[in-house]
């Protein structure tokens, strides 16, 4: 099967059936995307699939034929750190980093959308990335100082 | 040991067929559930192959006429939550997809993976009683107050598939879910009402998303305070990890109370 | 000279790693490719208490194909090394068994599949015995601290007495990332393992106990580390020496993963207590005596639990002067899985029945317990509970005063069934290491001026999230006068840098911080006169101000304390119990924030963490182990649970710590859970004396009113 992973064309020869998570991790060499429960419940292992941020543990790799991925090493532009990237680092939205990934990709399709987001709306559309070190604050102030 | 095979159908004709033809097939959807318990080993009997409907665009879409709205049963609840028709006539549903709370997991919960899991916890499925869904398949089309049969089982036949769930319009619906936190948290109760016709769904406080018929005929008669009462008689919750029966026997009264007079003060909820 | 750079000590600069956790470059331990490597797993009892009367492998299974270690294979002692030798690295055959999912036996295949497979194909046999499953039933006490001051008096004629008993349940730590370490056989006789955790040091000495290695023999490198908390204290010593066991029968690297199931399951969580208190004040207030007794469940085997202890007595009785003060403490065996280090470490336990007490006092009396705080407060000058003069940097009155000036008008709630409260607590926390922890462990780090002309910092002290890399290279770089990117840091690799102590109490930045800063300073002037390659080591030295008496826990427990003032503003929907806490305002006095924005961070995580332990996060027993053993039971704040938090950092020196900065990792920890249920008081006027407040307590509690 084949799909793109970062704007890059891959092709996978094993079973269908195997989580997403675990062939980028293992097969592609991705291992940016982590896997904090198996479950779906932390996000750490959020991937975009054609701009829809899911959970990876839950997508059988067969569903992405064709499709587009994006993980988190695909986010900066040729080494270039996005906005949003630059002020994970410096508002200390990053602090052991291991739900960053998941995180930065939740915020950055909520960051696509036409109007201006409010604390409360990325709140919500964090909801579904745990972080247990920042208490969130910094991660909301880093998406809304890169909102319109 | 043996490794899972991944069947993708070219189209729901195609899924159908394979799914009466193959042995030890589960059909996937979102993945949601099905993933978690592949991953952790813990369906019975463990399966041999995995059909993917995500994809058969037949079991997508939102359509609506003058009488009925029918969603895909494998439409996200994100396509749910998003629809002019879904906003307009089933507020209610789009209430209980938003209460999901993670865009992670609304991108790929379905109302099919839903009914077929038929966890008597299922935010959308007391909201689906209330508005006296029917369950459409590639068969027959089951009313859904005949689809839950007992513990995590349903009417559907061995090989039998969820294609869609159609809604009639003109009902309105209240909806409350109590979980433990404000996201991805399975209900401690969650509800749904409709004052006319008198409907009164609650899950997590029985073994099945269930229609409080006691109540429901104290509402029919419109004496609100026999309503509370009587809900107590037609609930059977147990103490579990997640809260204890007393609490869930208090607070399902409290919640009924709570719709029936925000219900009561605007028509439109 | 270059003109001198602008300092960063003070300034939130850019974490130095931030581009690689941004980037998906971070290599946390499962991240990390070794070819041949082979996957482990741990086969667990499935019982609370008994023995093992036998263990059976399937014949019907090619046992070829795996590796099987018992308890046989432990070349050196079946000890895991910490405190007290009483816990095994494995249950042997006709062995006793103490927990359920105490560790049994371990198995290494190439693949998941197939260890997954030989793990089904076990049969072990228990002999059953009655577990001993609460505090109320326990008899074995793991051990006990008795503090004396003043003397307590039983008759109390003529005071108000007010008598409460507090109860906190346990607490997992829940890293985002579950614990794990790959064990790699290398020559001479060398295991190295990579893993992910808080103490190289403490790893490195299981190692050497139970694989019976040389120091040069045992390896221990921590990779980028996912969190910690405390959960990745002491369990990654069994994590580490597990998978080592199996890379050596093996011959071969082992990966030793857990998942989030086997991590909630089998790892250590915070210790459960029951706290009682006995106050008796006089009609105006004034603070007579505070008699406490306090019980700490230590599941199964001792681990850190006498250091636990330790601390949950000494700040038994809160942030309060007090002059006559009787703590008596024990902790107790029960058989559940051990508990073990969580943030705060026993101080987060008594401070919440300390700071209600206050609440009650002032009920009692028709006082304000603001101003019931103000009289009773830590002064300068004032004594602690075991005779600990404060003689400096005490920033009770600041951070009381800077809260209450923050927290803004409390407004109604928006919905007719909601009712609102606020509440308000005052803690302090001792920094670094209890009495003379430090002076025994003698921390070191090692300093160099490379070749190249730029700096490295050899330290085991770990970037677990919290800004180590940062604020050293901070500290380093100010001493020695030169721009951050003139330092790096070496590996915490045991192989390359020396012991400078466990990465915990609050002690790296004040502590081995300023050794950093002291070992710049010194190569700086060694520069004047030399050319590099040069090098320090600087080790801690106890002042001799500093007097602690172990026997009669009397003296400074303590260099100095760090103080916290945190309001908490709480929803309670009255239909259902549930409990939204929707702002906290807590104002910190920190000595010297190093890096604002880090400091924020410690302050923001710690107290979410705390309110979660207030409100949600809960765990029931069931036969032994955790009900509550997934992410969809175990739950912990989303962002959309979170309340507004916001900080006041209040800069009030420690003539000893770098800049007089004090250590903060685990006071943010403190505040909110007794400001919660103060806040809970006021909205709905029911007292709550247990955490966490579930909505069925908070239900139960106003039904009985």
């Amino acid at each position: 099967m084949r799909f793109t992973l970062n704007g890059r064309a891959v092709s996978f020869a094993g079973s269908g059936a195997r989580r997403l998570l675990d062939v980028l991790r293992e097969d592609l060499g991705a291992t940016g995307t982590k896997e904090g429960c198996g479950e779906g419940e932390c996000g750490a292992c959020s991937v975009l699939i054609d701009g829809e941020v899911v959970d990876s543990c839950l997508i059988a790799v067969g569903q992405v034929e064709g499709r587009e991925i994006t993980t988190v090493e695909g986010l900066a532009d040729g080494g270039r750190l996005t906005a949003l990237q630059q002020a994970f680092i410096e508002r200390g939205a990053a602090q052991c980093g291991i739900c960053t990934p998941g995180m930065l990709l939740a915020a950055h399709v909520l960051l696509q959308g036409s109007r201006r987001l409010t604390a409360d709306d990325v709140r919500e559309g964090l909801a579904g990335n745990l972080c247990r070190c920042t208490g969130y604050t910094k991660i909301i102030d880093a998406v809304l100082s890169c909102t319109k | 040991m043996h490794e899972v095979k991944y069947i993708r159908p070219k189209s729901l004709a195609d899924a159908v067929h394979i799914y009466r033809t193959t042995p030890g097939c589960r059909p996937l959807a979102g993945g949601t559930d099905l993933m978690v318990m592949l991953h952790a080993r813990t369906l019975r009997p463990e399966p041999q192959a995995v059909l993917d409907l995500w994809s058969v665009a037949e079991l997508k879409g939102i359509r609506g006429t003058k009488d009925m709205v029918e969603i895909g049963a494998t439409e996200s609840y994100t396509g749910i939550i998003g629809s002019k028709h879904v906003q307009q006539h089933l507020p209610a549903l789009a209430d209980a997809a938003r209460t999901i709370g993670a865009a992670q997991i609304q991108n790929r919960g379905t109302l099919g993976g839903n009914l077929a899991n038929a966890s008597p916890a299922g935010d959308t499925l007391p909201v689906l009683l209330a508005y006296d869904v029917v369950v459409v398949t590639d068969r027959r089309s089951i009313p859904i107050d005949k689809f839950f049969t007992g513990y995590r089982k349903t009417a559907l036949q061995a090989d039998e598939l969820i294609t869609a769930v159609r809604f009639p319009l003109g009902r309105e619906v209240a909806f409350r879910k109590v979980g433990t936190r404000a996201a991805q948290a399975i209900s401690k109760i969650v509800m749904a009402v409709s004052r006319n016709p008198a409907r009164i769904a609650i899950g997590s406080v029985a073994e099945v998303p269930l229609r409080a018929r006691r109540a429901e005929a104290a509402l029919e008669r419109g004496d609100l305070e026999g309503t509370v009462l009587a809900v107590a008689e037609d609930i059977r919750p147990i103490d579990d990890v997640r809260s204890t029966a007393a609490y869930r026997r208090t607070v399902t009264q409290n919640v009924l109370r709570e719709l029936l007079e925000s219900a009561h003060r605007s028509p439109r909820t | 000279m270059c003109p001198a750079p602008v300092t960063s000590v003070g300034r939130s600069v850019p974490r130095r790693e931030g581009a690689d956790k941004v980037t998906g470059r971070a290599r946390y331990t499962d991240d990390i490719a070794v070819p041949g490597a082979w996957y482990g797993r741990t086969i667990r009892s499935t019982i609370a208490r008994g023995a093992i009367r036998s263990i059976t492998l399937d014949p019907a299974f090619d046992w070829s194909r795996v590796v099987v270690v018992t308890a046989d294979d432990i070349p050196g002692d079946n000890v895991v090394q910490l405190i007290r030798d009483d816990q095994p690295v494995l249950v042997p055959s006709g062995g006793e068994i103490r927990h359920k999912e105490e560790p049994i036996l371990l198995l290494a295949a190439p693949d998941r599949a197939t260890v997954e497979e030989a793990a089904s194909q076990i049969r072990i046999e228990y002999e059953l015995a009655t577990p001993v499953s609460d505090i109320g039933s326990a008899t074995l006490v793991f051990s006990t601290v008795d503090i004396s001051k003043g003397k307590v008096v039983e008759d109390l004629e003529g005071m108000e007495v007010v008598e409460r008993t507090f109860r906190v349940g346990l607490q997992e730590q829940l890293y985002i990332e579950p614990q794990g370490a790959i064990a790699i056989p290398e020559a001479n006789g060398v295991i190295r393992v990579i893993g992910s955790l808080q103490c190289p040091y403490y790893v490195h000495r299981a190692l050497k106990r139970a694989l019976k290695l040389s120091d040069q023999q045992a390896v221990v490198v921590q990779a980028e580390t996912g969190g910690g908390f405390g959960g990745k204290e002491e369990y990654p010593s069994i994590v580490a020496v597990h998978a080592a066991l199996l890379a050596r029968k093996a011959g071969r690297p082992v990966r030793l993963i857990y998942d989030r199931h086997e991590d909630l399951a089998a790892t250590t969580k915070r210790h459960p207590g029951v706290i009682r208190h006995r106050t008796a004040v006089k009609k105006d207030g004034t603070l007579v005596s505070q008699d406490i007794e306090i019980v700490l469940d230590g599941g199964a085997y001792c681990t850190l639990t006498p250091v636990v202890l330790s601390r949950a007595a000494i700040h038994a009785a809160g942030a309060y002067s007090c002059p006559n003060v009787r703590i008596r403490a024990r902790a107790v065996a029960t058989n559940t899985p051990p508990n073990g280090a969580f943030r705060g470490f026993g101080a987060p336990q008594s401070l919440f029945a300390a700071e209600l007490m206050v609440e009650h006092v002032a009920e009692r009396l028709g006082m304000s317990s603001v101003d019931l705080r103000r009289k009773w407060m830590l002064r300068l000058g004032d004594t602690t509970a075991t005779g600990q003069v404060l003689s400096e940097s005490v920033g009770s009155e600041l951070v009381l005063h800077a809260a209450l000036k923050a927290a803004q008008t409390a407004q109604p709630p928006n919905r007719p069934t909601v009712r609102r409260g606020r509440g308000l607590s005052l803690v302090f926390h001792g920094s670094g290491f209890t009495g003379s922890g430090e002076k025994k462990l003698q921390g070191t780090i090692g300093f160099e001026a490379l070749a190249d002309g730029t700096f490295r910092i050899l330290t085991a002290s770990t970037e677990i999230g919290q800004g180590t890399k940062t604020i050293f290279s901070q500290l380093a770089a100010d001493a020695l006068g030169v721009g951050l990117d003139m330092v790096t840091l070496a590996p915490q690799d045991t192989s390359l840098v020396p012991d400078s102590g466990p990465t915990v109490a609050s002690r790296t930045a004040m502590i081995v911080g300023r050794l950093v800063q002291e070992a710049a300073t010194e190569i700086r002037e060694r520069l004047k006169r030399e050319k590099p390659p040069l090098r320090v080591e600087k080790s801690y030295i106890q002042p001799d101000t500093i007097h602690w008496d172990e026997t009669t826990y009397r003296g400074d427990a303590y260099p100095v304390y760090a103080w916290a003032c945190t309001i908490a503003d709480v929803d309670v929907d009255m239909t259902t119990g549930e409990v939204r806490v929707t702002d906290l305002v807590t104002a910190v006095d920190c000595g010297k924030a190093l890096h604002p924005v880090m400091a924020e961070g410690q302050i923001e995580g710690g107290c979410l963490q705390a309110v979660g332990w207030a409100t949600i996060e809960e765990i029931k027993m069931k036969d032994g182990g955790y009900q509550n053993d997934r992410l969809a039971t175990y739950l912990i704040p989303t962002a959309l649970d979170a309340p507004r938090i916001r900080t006041i950092l209040i800069e009030n020196p420690y003539s000893r710590g770098p800049y007089g900065a004090k250590g903060i990792g685990e006071l943010p920890m403190d505040g909110p859970a007794p400001a919660i249920i103060a806040a809970i008081h006021d909205a709905t006027g029911v007292w709550l004396d247990e955490i966490p407040a579930t909505p069925e307590k908070v239900l139960a509690a106003c039904a009985s009113r």
